[in-house]
């Protein structure tokens, strides 16, 4: 095998004030290969792809292209030499439409004009030839994240990319989503396109990678492939120790009702009902998991529950008291705990440091402020607490949030939520983004708050994640629960039925994708 | 089951949805103005002659404006910007007499201060409001300190008719009899909305404004676009400082920009931080005043003085809260751009 490296990176090193975020990290890549790299939030994986893609300058190491030496000062230098990034969160402009986002950069000009019908038939071709549909003159904003992730695909595509990075690109899709990113993927490698995938779920790694390269703590651990190793091996060589992949949970005893919905209907931001005529309840002590396809009510369901969105008719009941509308302090104050969907936009504020942002619901409360006047020292103390206990990766609590690793951001909300006592618990998406060990920490915290008589609400798009935790699973379908059923009565198969709005009785012709 | 049919509409069908209100409006004022040309010839047309004087140095700051905050930098030194290039100018016209060399003087001005906020807000990322103040505050300091009375000129730039085209009926004497940088007013506002919405530059630009991190990773170099944009923006202000001194007064006086700086803000947003949109708010608020001093001098109406001069102001108050909707500024107006 003397076929040329199409990236190789020797001994780079990136220090950021406080942390040595890449130590040392060599790694290759070869033509046409997906290349998964693995790693604990805060390993650097998403650093050593700034690196490479110029947008962060190494204070050591070198970078070789088809085993040259190259210099890649910044991102104009990375795209000339044929790289393309998908970023962990997108780069895409919220106001221009698909084809000014694809364009921007490279634009093709008639004149002095902008020549967006070359753009958008060149955009129409790609699209046609990796079967990734976009529709050239959609507003950005307006489209669903599975289809802006393709959007970036294509933005890539449009650049004639040789090696492309993904960050994370299956955090926020779909089961079905995903699959069409595996076949766009495989189609790539077979023009010769060579792939750097970034994920935390081992189950993608072992199904669509060639060779797979686990980080620890900014060093290269070790590469291997999915044929020398299994996803028990990759996981305790991600953590470096024993990683329970199942959840240990002993029978639920469930106690008095902590939330009950009654027939609630809330309007979506078209003015079209998207939960309708909704009714449920959690015990204390149980966990009931939502299950469903994202988009089926699940987000304005925890909207409307934390006050964020008004209710259009029913009721909210919350320890027998009825839950006043659209006053999210009042929710939290008689005991809700809410892990948001969106961290970016509901969780935290990204300038604030870690210890604001642990204290965020509760700020204005002993001991973390007396009258008017806020106990600094008390606020502190409690940020350092919580990093220990839930292993933030942060130089200390006075960093800013933007800072942190996007994993280590989603622990400094779920460290701020499970640490309050709180009656009832809405985890929405509550792992998503992180590495394997801290699920697992994660979980077991889960089930402890549910052992010690918290009620859960748990909406996951993750399958897994619902029948491992679930006492009981509610499945939504266009804003209806078209069944709840106990946990363990419950298969992937027929969640994978009801999600696609089939019934118990009469099961509809789906799909069901296993991934 | 309620569904929402989402109807795909026409280009033409969608933009007249967007801005119907601002159609709607023009054509109320045209069909107005028509109606009052039939009516006395001689008076309107003065009155709309004076509205394109008032408006010109609106629009022109508005340009400045809008190719600021559209590239993510706020410049509230329009106002010192205005006022040093309208001083600058003067004192070359009236130490060459070259009304030429005096543009000239007043732009380079405009553009130099450009450079400084530029400095101020990109490279050093001073807080914008602050650094735009300095520029107020220097431009106030600078011409007061050096400014000296009686001083003379060998004149100012004169109007020109353009054959033909100033003989139409109701326009013609309005937009085609006009002293140069009124003229070339209309012809920036054209380029300048060409330039944002329809070349590679523009489209750049918006990019910086609303997302810089995403134009960086597609090595759009940010802090020049930044500069560029606020410099030439600089320069268009100057022009606007030199249109007081050496097309409209013909001297200058103290603190003479008398605020149309932030006026100019006002109309930028309320045209929506587009040029064209910036240029109609300007012309009403232009048209405003216009019938102002009409009103006070025709001695038609018996209103004290004093409400006749709130007219402008009410119709902006009134214009900003009915009628502009929600106007959303570049999402990183304002906010420095830190690479790592
Ligand atoms: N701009 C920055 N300034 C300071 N520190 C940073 C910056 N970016 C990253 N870091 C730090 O560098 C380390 C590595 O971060 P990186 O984002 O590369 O992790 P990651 O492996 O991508 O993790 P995740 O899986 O959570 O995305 C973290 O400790 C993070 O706090
Ligand atoms: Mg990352």
């Amino acid at each position: 095998m003397t076929e040329p490296l199409a990236l190789e990176v020797r001994n780079i090193t990136k220090r950021f004030p406080g942390v040595l975020a890449n130590d040392h990290v060599s790694f290759t890549l070869k033509k046409g290969e997906i290349h998964a790299l693995l790693g604990e939030n805060g390993a650097g994986k998403s650093t050593l792809m700034n690196v490479i893609y110029g947008l962060y300058s190494p204070d050591e190491g070198e970078i070789f292209l088809d085993g040259n030496p190259v210099e890649i000062r910044n991102s104009h230098d990375a795209i000339a030499q044929g790289i393309g990034m998908v970023h962990q969160h997108f780069m895409l402009v919220p106001v221009f439409t698909v084809a000014e986002n694809i364009i921007l950069g490279s634009e093709i000009t008639r004149g002095l004009s902008l020549d967006l019908r070359t753009a958008r038939r060149r955009i129409h071709e790609l699209s046609r030839e990796y079967g990734l549909e976009v529709d050239p003159d959609a507003v950005v904003e307006d489209l669903s994240v599975g289809i802006q992730q393709r959007v970036e695909i294509v933005k890539a595509l449009y650049r004639n990319v040789r090696i492309l990075v993904l960050d994370e690109p299956t955090a926020v899709l779909t089961p079905q989503e995903v699959e069409d990113l595996f076949r766009v993927m495989r189609n790539l490698t077979l023009r010769g396109v060579s792939i750097i995938f970034i994920t935390h779920k081992l189950k993608e790694v072992m199904a669509i990678a060639d060779r797979i390269t686990v980080m620890r703590r900014g060093r290269v651990v070790g590469t291997t492939t999915p044929a020398e190793t299994s996803e028990q091996g990759l996981a305790s060589m991600m953590v470096g120790r024993e990683v329970l992949l199942r959840v240990e949970k002993a029978e639920a005893t469930p106690g008095e009702v902590v939330l009950d919905v009654r027939d609630l209907t809330v309007l979506d931001e078209r003015k079209v009902e998207a939960i309708r005529g909704v009714s449920f309840q959690v015990r204390a002590g149980e966990i009931l998991g939502i299950a469903g396809v994202q988009g089926n009510g699940q987000t304005e369901l925890a909207e409307a529950l934390t006050g964020l969105r008004k209710i259009e008719s029913g009721s909210i009941y919350l320890d027998g008291v009825e839950l006043p509308p659209m006053k999210p302090r009042a929710n939290f104050e008689s005991g809700l705990g809410h892990v948001p969907e969106d961290r970016h936009k509901h969780g935290l504020v990204l300038a604030h440091t870690v210890a604001d942002n642990e204290v965020l619901v509760t700020y204005y409360q002993p001991p973390f402020a007396h009258g008017i006047r806020r106990d600094e020292e008390a606020v502190e103390e409690n940020a350092r607490r919580l990093i220990k206990q839930f292993d933030v990766r942060t130089p200390g609590p006075n960093v800013p949030v933007s800072n942190l690793s996007g994993g280590n951001q989603q622990k400094v909300i779920v460290a701020r939520e499970f640490s309050r006592p709180v009656r009832l618990l809405l985890a929405n998406q509550p792992t998503r983004g992180l590495d394997v060990g801290s699920i697992e920490y994660i979980h077991s915290e889960l089930i402890s708050m549910r052992d010690r008589g918290v009620g859960v609400l748990l909406i996951s798009s993750e399958l897994d994640e619902i029948l491992s935790l679930s006492d009981r699973i509610a499945v939504m379908y266009h804003g209806r629960i078209v069944e709840i059923l106990p946990a363990k009565e419950a298969t992937r198969e027929e969640l994978g039925l009801l999600m696609a709005g089939g019934t118990r009785e009469e099961p509809v012709e789906v799909e069901t994708s296993v991934v | 089951m309620q569904s929402t049919a989402t109807v795909i509409l026409p280009a033409w069908q969608r933009w007249l949805v967007r801005n119907g209100v601002g159609v709607g409006v023009s054509l109320l004022v045209l069909i107005g103005v028509v109606i009052a040309y039939l009516n006395n010839g001689v008076v309107t047309t003065a009155v709309l002659s004076s509205t394109v004087r008032q408006a010109t140095p609106l629009v022109l700051g508005a340009l400045c404006g809008l190719m600021g905050e559209r590239s993510g930098v706020i410049n509230i030194g329009i106002e010192g910007q205005m006022l040093l290039a309208a001083f600058m100018g003067f004192m070359m016209n009236v130490w060459s007499g070259n009304l030429l060399l005096a543009v000239i003087t007043g732009v380079a001005t405009g553009a130099l201060l450009g450079l400084l906020l530029a400095l101020m807000s990109v490279t050093l990322k001073i807080d914008q409001i602050i650094g735009g103040t300095v520029i107020n505050i220097l431009a106030l300091g600078l011409t007061g300190y050096f400014y000296t009375q009686g001083l003379t000129t060998a004149g100012k730039l004169r109007p020109f008719a353009i054959p033909v085209l100033s003989d139409i009926p109701l326009i013609g004497r309005v937009i085609f009899e006009n002293p140069p940088i009124t003229y070339s007013t209309f012809i920036l506002v054209i380029v300048v909305h060409y330039v944002l919405f329809y070349t590679r530059w523009g489209l750049r630009t918006r990019a910086v404004g609303e997302h810089p991190r995403a134009a960086d990773t597609l090595g759009v170099n940010v802090y020049l676009v930044r500069y560029i944009n606020v410099i030439v923006g600089g320069a268009i202000a100057g022009l606007a400082g030199s249109f007081l001194t050496l097309e409209a007064v013909g001297s200058f006086e103290r603190a003479m920009t008398n605020g149309r700086g932030f006026v100019a803000l006002a109309v930028m947003i309320f045209g929506k931080w587009t040029p064209l949109g910036s240029w109609g708010a300007a012309m009403l608020f232009g048209f405003a005043s216009a019938m102002q001093t009409q009103l006070q001098f025709g001695g038609e109406i018996n209103i004290p003085h004093q409400f006749i001069g709130m007219l402008p102001y009410l119709l902006t108050i009134i214009v900003l809260a009915g009628f502009v909707g929600r106007a959303r500024p570049p999402a990183a107006d304002g906010i420095p751009y830190e690479k790592e």
